[in-house]
C-alpha cells in the first residue's frame, strides 16, 4: 500500500466536501486541549508520590497514556513494588492495543509513520479519529488530536510536576485525595454501561479485601482478573462488547489521555 | 533507580502494546472474548486503584480525610463538572478537613 500523501493534497483530491475535515480539526483541538490539561494534575501527584520532575516527565513521554501513568505513579506512592507498578499500569495499556485495530484501517500509514502513529494511539485521538464521516477527516481527527494532546500533556506535566515540587507535604495539600479522585473521574464514564459498572463493582470489593492480605500493588492486578473473567463468561448480559470509539466519542472528558 | 526501571519498563510495554494492535492481524486481537475482556479491564483496574488511594495505607485499611475528598469528587462528577474541578475539589475538600478538624 502506497504511503498516503500529506494531509492537504488528501483533503483537496477527497470526494467529501472540505467542512468534515475543518469540523474533524475542530474537534480535535478542543478536545487534545482539554485533555492536556489534565497533565497538571498527573505531574503534581506524580511529584507527590516520590518521582523527580524528570521521572514524571518521562512517564509522559513516554508511556503517554494517562490512566497507566496515574497507576504507576498511585502504586509506586503507596510503597508498591516495581513489578506490582509496571503491572498495573500495563494492564490499563492493553485497551491501546485494540484501538490500534481501529484506527488502523483508515490511518493506512507504514514505516516511520506508522511507528508515530502508534505512540499517539489512545483514548482521545481513537474517539476523535473514529467518530468523522471519512477517512480524510478520520485521519485529521486522529493526526491532530493525537499532536496536540502530546503537546499540551507533556508541558502540562512540566508545569504540574514543578508546582508538586514547590508544594511540599503533598497530604497537607490534599494531593492524596486528588488522586483518588483522578482515578474515580476515568472511571465514571465506564459506569454508564451496565456490565462495566458491574465488573467495577466487584473489583473495588476484591482490592478492598486484598489489600490487608497481598503486597502493595497486588490488589490492583488482581481485581484485573475480575474483568478477564467476567468478558471470558461471555454474552450472558446480552450487552455489546462495549469500549468501541464511536461510542466513546461523545462521553466528552472523562478519559485521561 | 528502581523509580527509573519501573518508568522505562512501563514505557516499554506501553509503546509495544499500542504498536501490536497497528501490527498484530486483528483476527488474532478480534476474539469477541478477548475483547469483551479486554473492554472491560480499564473499569476493574481504575475502580480497584479509587479503592486502594482511597483506603488503603500501605498494607492497612485506613479511613482518613481522603475519604471526604472522595465523596466530593463523586458529587462533582455527578454534577457534570469538568476533570480539573473535580480533582481541585477532592483536594481542597481533604485539605480544609485536616486543616480544620486535625483529623486524617
Amino acid at each position: 500500500m502506497p504511503a498516503h500523501p500529506p494531509r492537504t493534497a488528501a483533503a483537496r483530491t477527497d470526494q467529501a466536501p472540505a467542512d468534515p475535515v475543518r469540523a474533524a480539526r475542530r474537534q480535535a483541538l478542543s478536545v487534545g486541549v482539554a485533555t492536556a490539561l489534565y497533565g497538571v494534575s498527573l505531574g503534581a501527584l506524580a511529584v507527590a508520590n516520590g518521582l523527580s520532575v524528570l521521572q514524571a516527565c518521562a512517564t509522559s513521554l513516554l508511556i503517554f497514556s494517562g490512566g497507566s501513568q496515574f497507576a504507576l505513579v498511585g502504586v509506586l506512592g503507596g510503597g508498591g513494588s516495581v513489578a506490582a507498578a509496571v503491572a498495573a499500569s500495563s494492564l490499563l495499556g492493553v485497551r491501546n492495543a485494540l484501538y490500534g485495530l481501529q484506527v488502523g484501517p483508515f490511518l493506512r500509514v507504514r514505516g516511520a509513520r506508522r511507528l508515530l502513529a502508534a505512540h499517539l494511539t489512545i483514548d482521545e485521538s481513537t474517539a476523535v479519529g473514529a467518530a468523522q464521516p471519512t477517512d480524510t477527516a478520520r485521519r485529521t481527527g486522529f493526526w491532530v488530536t493525537g499532536v496536540t494532546v502530546f503537546t499540551g500533556w507533556n508541558l502540562a506535566t512540566l508545569a504540574g510536576a514543578l508546582l508538586g515540587d514547590a508544594l511540599g507535604d503533598p497530604r497537607r495539600w490534599g494531593l492524596d485525595a486528588a488522586a483518588a479522585a483522578a482515578f474515580l473521574a476515568l472511571l465514571w464514564p465506564r459506569l454508564r454501561q451496565r456490565q462495566a459498572a458491574a465488573v467495577a463493582v466487584v473489583a473495588a470489593l476484591v482490592a478492598l479485601l486484598l489489600v490487608p492480605v497481598v503486597p502493595v500493588g497486588l490488589p490492583v492486578v488482581a481485581a484485573a482478573l475480575v474483568a478477564v473473567v467476567a468478558g471470558l463468561r461471555g454474552e450472558r448480559s446480552g450487552a455489546p462488547a462495549g469500549g468501541r470509539a464511536d461510542e466513546r466519542a461523545g462521553e466528552g472528558t472523562g478519559e485521561g489521555a | 533507580m528502581s523509580t527509573w526501571v519501573a518508568v522505562l519498563v512501563a514505557g516499554a510495554i506501553a509503546y509495544a502494546l499500542k504498536l501490536a494492535g497497528h501490527l498484530v492481524p486483528a483476527r488474532l486481537l478480534e476474539h469477541p472474548r478477548a475483547r469483551r475482556a479486554g473492554a472491560l479491564l480499564p473499569a476493574a483496574l481504575l475502580a480497584a486503584l479509587v479503592v486502594v488511594q482511597t483506603a488503603s495505607d500501605g498494607d492497612r485499611l485506613a479511613v482518613d480525610a481522603r475519604l471526604v475528598g472522595l465523596g466530593v469528587a463523586a458529587v462533582a462528577l455527578a454534577l457534570r463538572a469538568p476533570f480539573l474541578v473535580v480533582i481541585v475539589a477532592a483536594a481542597a475538600s481533604a485539605a480544609g478537613v485536616r486543616a480544620l478538624t486535625g483529623w486524617g
